[in-house]
């Protein structure tokens, strides 16, 4: 009689027990879990923090140094008279030859891969390639381009090496983009267009392509924000550090008319300016860099924020 | 009518040259394409022919185990061992910072944040990697290493461990985007039974969606990796550029990638020893980007086939 009463007592127990256990269990998951999305907030923060740190601190020691002249001057050995011209302007340059390299070819490739790639092992090589391309890095494009562009096809350390260079690099960015704009499009819109008596080629002109021309452009932008900030594959190639020339003017007022000398002349560009003054031991060249590194963060950041604004704005557009 | 009729024949001029126009566009945007495998085989192609001379003067066993790396100098060494000790040591660095912190923000950002303040900050942190590299570059010789030196008087003007560390937050966002894509696409109603067996949030973010998103999270391990093995101005700004076989992190030390940007800085004639050493600096790097890359593939193959 007794043992069973005890029994009972310790089975009463046990569940007390058990049931505090599971309180304070409760309690302990719920901090954990809260205490995860404090870190989480805090991480997040942390990173944005570091944006800002480095913009304020970019802006603070370079923004009394831009001034007009610093655009209009070439480089110089006093820091002072130091500008931007020929990096600016080759910056301009390079960034058109890119994308008149980048833009056809990726665009093009990103509609055969959407649009008519058939399922077969030659599609999937193509497809596995892009994916490991966008991981190759941006270095080897440059070892790459010296050895085939400037010596085996003799372009030169030019512009149109730097051009194509940039363009080869930035490839993969705009195929994937180009891609997920194409693939946002519903098939029924195609349906509609081919039940029409609209040949493959007339529903992509007429269809695919305009509706997906914002997501296209999104890639297109992001892809030249990346290029114009590009550094190591263009040293690699030979770009100089010190150019006290501007390139070929590209119109001419004897016949005819229009140049296209300045694709084969020397250049340099933003971001290697910019290295060229880091480098150097004297604070004042470092102002310098700064400023550089300003005007190009500017850009990047104007050049991201109009993506995302035209994404943005199409996503709100396009309801299906 | 029979204009109608002689149109819907499958010979009508018209059609005809529309069905010759569509082939050729296709061939076009097939060519284009297929171009992308042409670059891959370029770049290979001229990483291994304009470094095979190499090996004509200096021999695999003494490129592998020699010590020292100094290709310009009269009394020329040739060890890849310091560049890649330095090539190691940062990536280590970095992806010390950008793994952890780009794990917790992707989950974070998947779990725990609503989809409109998710899709305001994605932006933003996106923006991370969208910085120049040179811009970096300059942040970490000129904040971020008088920054430590207060923590760390010792610490040199160069080292490995500032570049490593903003290489690091550099590369955050190639880890957290992927991820968080991978955690998003693991199906909600895995949350829902984890939820209903009273799991907290925390606790499901952890033990489920994590593991159900595993493949994802190391194609995101491996991108950032790749990323911080490749990376070259900041280390070439921040780490200084002398070959040094060490461990040590608070020493200046050369990357691969360093290395070759301090000898294109110079003259490099074509053919020369130092022209051919870059080929090889560059063709090792490339060779370990695959191998980390080969790795990760076999990884989540191996977790593919237990699901």
């Amino acid at each position: 009689m007794e043992d069973i009463m005890s029994n009972a007592q310790t089975k009463i127990m046990r569940e007390t027990v058990r049931e505090m256990d599971l309180t304070a269990n409760l309690k302990w998951r719920r901090t954990k879990d809260f205490l995860f999305a404090v870190t989480g907030l805090m991480t997040l923060l942390f990173a944005i923090c570091v944006l800002l740190a480095l913009f304020i601190d970019l802006a603070m020691t370079g923004v009394p140094r831009i001034s007009a002249e610093f655009f209009m001057n070439f480089p110089s050995r006093f820091p002072e008279k130091a500008g931007i011209l020929s990096a600016w302007v080759g910056s301009l340059a390079v960034m058109i030859t890119t994308a008149f390299v980048a833009i056809p070819v990726g665009v093009a490739a990103g509609i055969y891969l959407e649009e008519y790639a058939p399922k077969n092992i030659f599609t999937k090589i193509i497809e596995l390639n892009i994916i490991n391309l966008a991981g190759v890095p941006s270095i080897t494009f440059g070892l790459m381009a010296l050895g085939l562009f400037v010596y085996k096809l003799k372009f030169g350390q030019s512009i149109l090496t730097a051009g194509m260079t940039l363009g080869l690099l930035v490839l993969p960015i705009v195929i994937v983009t180009t891609r997920e704009a194409i693939r946002t499009i519903p098939n029924s819109i195609r349906e509609a267009s081919y039940g029409l008596g609209a040949s493959h080629w007339q529903t992509i002109q007429h269809h695919v392509l305009p509706y997906s021309s914002g997501g296209i452009l999104t890639g297109v932008i992001i892809s030249l924000s990346r290029a114009i900030g590009e550094t190591a594959p263009l040293i690699t190639v030979g770009a100089l550090t010190f150019i006290a020339f501007l390139p070929t003017a590209p119109v001419s007022d004897v016949f005819p008319f229009v140049s296209f000398q300045w694709l084969h002349d020397a250049f340099t560009v933003m971001p290697i300016q910019m290295f060229n003054w880091v480098s150097r031991p004297q604070t004042e060249f470092h102002v310098n860099a700064a400023a550089t590194g300003t005007v190009l963060l500017i850009m990047t950041l104007l050049m991201n924020g109009i993506a995302i604004f035209i994404r943005y704005r199409f996503r709100r557009r396009m309801k299906w | 009518m029979s204009e109608l009729k002689a149109f819907t024949s499958a010979n009508h001029p018209t059609r005809r040259w529309r069905r010759i126009k569509d082939r050729l566009i296709e061939t076009v945007l097939f060519l284009a394409a297929a171009s992308s495998v042409l670059v891959t085989i370029g770049i290979v192609y001229i990483l291994v022919s304009e470094s095979l001379p190499f090996f004509s003067h200096v021999s695999l066993v003494e490129f592998l185990t020699e010590r020292e790396w100094t290709p310009m100098f009269s009394d020329a060494k040739f060890g890849i061992r310091p560049l890649i000790a330095g090539t190691f040591m940062a990536t280590f660095i970095a992806v010390c910072v950008a793994i952890p912190l780009g794990t917790i923000v992707s989950a974070y950002l998947s779990e725990y944040v609503r989809p409109s303040m998710r899709e305001a900050l994605k932006p933003i942190l996106e923006l991370l990697a969208a910085v120049p590299s040179v811009v970096y570059g300059y942040f970490a010789l000129l904040f971020v290493t008088p920054l430590l030196q207060k923590l760390m008087p010792e610490l040199g003007g160069f080292s490995v461990l500032s570049a490593g560390i903003v290489m690091g937050i550099m590369i955050i966002p190639y880890v957290s985007s992927l991820s968080e894509d991978a955690m998003r696409s693991v199906p909600t109603h895995l949350r829902e039974a984890s939820a209903a067996l009273g799991s907290t949030k925390f606790q499901t973010t952890l033990r489920v969606v994590i593991p159900s998103a595993f493949s994802g999270i190391t194609s995101a391990y491996v991108l950032g990796i790749s990323r911080a093995l490749g990376e070259t101005m900041v280390v070439a700004i921040a780490a200084g550029m002398q070959p040094n076989l060490t461990l040590d992190p608070t020493e200046p030390a050369a990357t691969i990638t360093a290395f070759i940007v301090q000898v294109s800085l110079g003259d490099l004639p074509h053919g020369s020893i130092g022209y051919q050493s870059i080929y090889v600096a560059g063709l090792t790097l490339l060779f370990i980007t695959l191998v980390f890359n080969i790795v990760g593939m076999w990884i989540r193959s191996r977790v593919q086939e237990k699901e």
